[in-house]
């Protein structure tokens, strides 16, 4: 069911946002005069077909790419002006992300992989490992902490990267189909966990989605068609759902990973 | 941080072995290569850095070691006469035959010196005495040569140009970089072993040792304006003439310097490959790092500090093998020299070169691409 809050505060707001690859005849355009507000504590999908912009538009929330033109303000600030310089700070103190290939560091367990999102802000290293053993618990690795990405099934290859994600407070969380990689069970826990972190933590998440069977976690579903938003769907009671995850035989998650949970 | 560094390096062992293989293979090409080098440039003047002299007087147009011409003994005695002149020795050089007990005949380079003068001597004796060269037939030979030249114990008997002589005594590490091994004896005798016609008074060099309180340059001056049809040179001068001669305009020193060049080249372009693959392993996680907000210079610590490891970890272990390629090159022909100043050397250019073959890669990490760090 969606999620309203009328007292959330607007985290995120993009005014004629567009963004050109290429110049000339090579000119490629991603996003074309993308106007969004999107508040704190809700779940907001981004969907649309392959090539419509939802990986631009979440690199732009994200900081990581720049907009050709129009606004971005994060916590009402002003990004678009803003040096290349500023930009890891913001990335740092204001954004988590959760990756749809985990981007973990194999190099690291479990607990140090969240650890180092803590070391990058200056963290003491006890201070870091402690955060990240309760970041761990909260979701549910408990007795995984000193477990290799190796060692982990997708599902808590995601939740640790969900863990690292929220290392820093986040007010936003950015999430490229995070469940995309994932068999059934290990997708609903993770979309449920995101789903939570909007709704109890009152995070702003976004998430990147093809899949139809998250649609009924989100609080509001944004279509992107050809780098344009064109259509937006509130979920409430009685919203026509294609599928769930209680029938993961029909969902494409089960063919990809049979990992455990 | 240290943390990341540290584990991207050791955590796949695989890896981490082709990376510290490629390090060792290229500091242990430069490291012989070099010593190589250095063991050519100092063989060809050994005899005029142990030589205890501070000047060296030749003939007019003598320019380095190996060639020499005769000139009168009055000289000698002009150069003795000179105030500043503690002491002055004849020294001669020139090639003989060396018949061998069996019958075989080596080229060799004979030195005359004056024994117990202090100037011009072999260094390094292992075996038998200086002074015995005094001996009408004393020669002192390299240990290294004994097979070459057929002799193997003090007391040994060859002919040298159809004169008797005797081993009285071995040296160690006393090479020559042509095919003539050096032979040692006194002055008197060389003039037989070499110049059976020749006077006694006409010698190829003379080497002055300046009165304390007097330096080469100022003795050299006075000499110059007293002597003719003669050049003087300081020790270092000569040395560094004699080098040059050998390095630059023979054959064998332009391929031994050629050799030493590429040695380096290749050896900095393995470390840059191989460290260069390395970090472009990991590139996809340090485009992750950066999308969670770290800094350009984090990224550089944690890179730097990979590329330090490997330096010092690769040095450690190319030096390791240097040390036995040097050892084992002491007991044959061609030697190769590692004095320190070359080892920490060594490890300077082992980590400039890591450090800056992982900047070169760095470079793709401070632009992400959204593309490597969303899509798996």
């Amino acid at each position: 069911m969606a999620h309203t809050n009328s007292s959330a505060s607007i985290v995120i707001r993009t005014r004629g946002l567009s963004k050109v690859y290429g110049a000339g005849g090579t000119e490629l355009r991603a996003l074309s005069d993308v106007n969004l507000e999107i508040r704190s504590g809700q779940l907001t999908l981004l969907m649309g077909p392959s090539g419509s912009g939802k990986t631009t538009l979440l690199s732009i929330l994200g900081c990581i790419l720049r907009a050709s033109s129009g606004n971005l303000e994060l916590l009402g600030e002003e990004i678009t002006a803003l040096p290349e310089s500023a930009l890891p700070r913001l990335r740092r103190d204001l954004i988590g992300f959760v990756f749809q290939g985990f981007n973990l560091f194999p190099a690291l367990s479990a607990v140090e992989n969240v650890g180092l999102a803590l070391d990058l802000r200056g963290a003491t290293p006890k201070a870091a490992r402690r955060r990240a053993e309760e970041l761990l618990m909260e979701v549910g690795l408990k007795d995984r902490m000193h477990a290799f990405p190796t060692d982990l099934s997708g599902g808590q290859k995601q939740r640790v990267a969900i863990a690292r994600a929220l290392a820093g407070d986040p007010p936003i969380v950015l999430a490229d189909e995070p469940t995309a990689a994932l068999d059934s069970t290990s997708g609903r826990t993770v979309i449920e966990l995101l789903q939570r972190l909007a709704h109890q933590h009152a995070r702003a998440v976004v998430m990147v989605t093809h899949d139809p069977r998250v649609l009924s976690y989100g609080d509001r579903i944004l279509h992107l068609e050809d780098g344009r938003l064109v259509h937006e769907e509130l979920p409430g009671p009685g919203f026509p759902l294609s599928a769930s995850f209680a029938a993961p035989a029909a969902s494409h998650f089960s063919e990809i990973v049979s990992g455990e949970v | 941080m240290a943390l990341l560094a540290r584990r991207n390096l050791f955590h796949d062992r695989i890896r981490f072995a082709v990376t510290l293989t490629g390090i060792v293979f290229a500091l242990v090409l430069i490291i012989i290569q070099f010593g190589l080098f250095l063991g050519f440039t100092t063989t060809t003047s050994n005899n005029i850095d142990h030589s205890n002299a501070d000047l060296w007087i030749v003939f007019r147009g003598v320019g380095y070691f190996d060639t020499s011409r005769m000139f009168s003994e009055r000289k000698y005695y002009e150069v003795l006469a000179t105030p500043g002149v503690q002491q002055a020795e004849k020294y001669i050089q020139n090639f003989a035959n060396w018949k061998k007990p069996d019958g075989g005949v080596e080229n060799i380079q004979i030195i005359g010196f004056h024994p117990g003068s202090g100037l011009g001597e072999p260094w390094n004796i292992v075996q038998g005495d200086l002074m015995d060269v005094k001996q009408e037939d004393g020669v002192i030979v390299d240990e290294l040569y004994k097979e070459k030249l057929g002799v193997a114990k003090l007391g040994d008997r060859v002919e040298i140009g159809d004169h008797r002589a005797r081993v009285v005594g071995f040296t160690r590490g006393i090479r020559s970089f042509t095919t003539s091994p050096f032979v040692y004896t006194s002055f008197k005798n060389s003039l037989d072993y070499t110049r059976p016609e020749a006077k006694e008074d006409q010698l190829a060099y003379i080497l002055v040792q300046a009165t304390p309180g007097i330096s080469a340059t100022e003795l050299k001056n006075n000499l110059k304006t007293r002597l003719s049809d003669v050049d003087i040179y300081t020790r270092e001068e000569f040395s560094r003439r004699t080098r040059f001669y050998w390095m630059f305009t023979t054959g064998a020193g332009l391929a031994v310097l050629t050799a030493a060049l590429m040695g380096l080249v290749v050896g900095i372009a393995v470390v840059a490959q191989t460290i260069y693959a390395a970090t472009m392993d990991h590139i996809r996680e340090y485009g992750t790092l950066k999308a969670m907000g770290a800094t350009n210079g984090y990224l550089y610590r944690v890179i730097i500090e990979q590329a330090v490891w490997s330096a010092v970890l690769g040095y450690a272990l190319a030096m390791l093998i240097a040390h036995f390629v040097v050892q084992a090159s002491e007991k044959g022909g061609a030697v190769i020299l590692m004095p320190p100043s070359v080892a920490v050397g060594m490890l300077f250019l082992a980590v400039v070169m890591c450090i800056a073959a992982a900047l070169v890669s760095i470079n793709k990490v401070t632009r992400i691409d959204p593309a490597m760090v969303f899509r798996g």
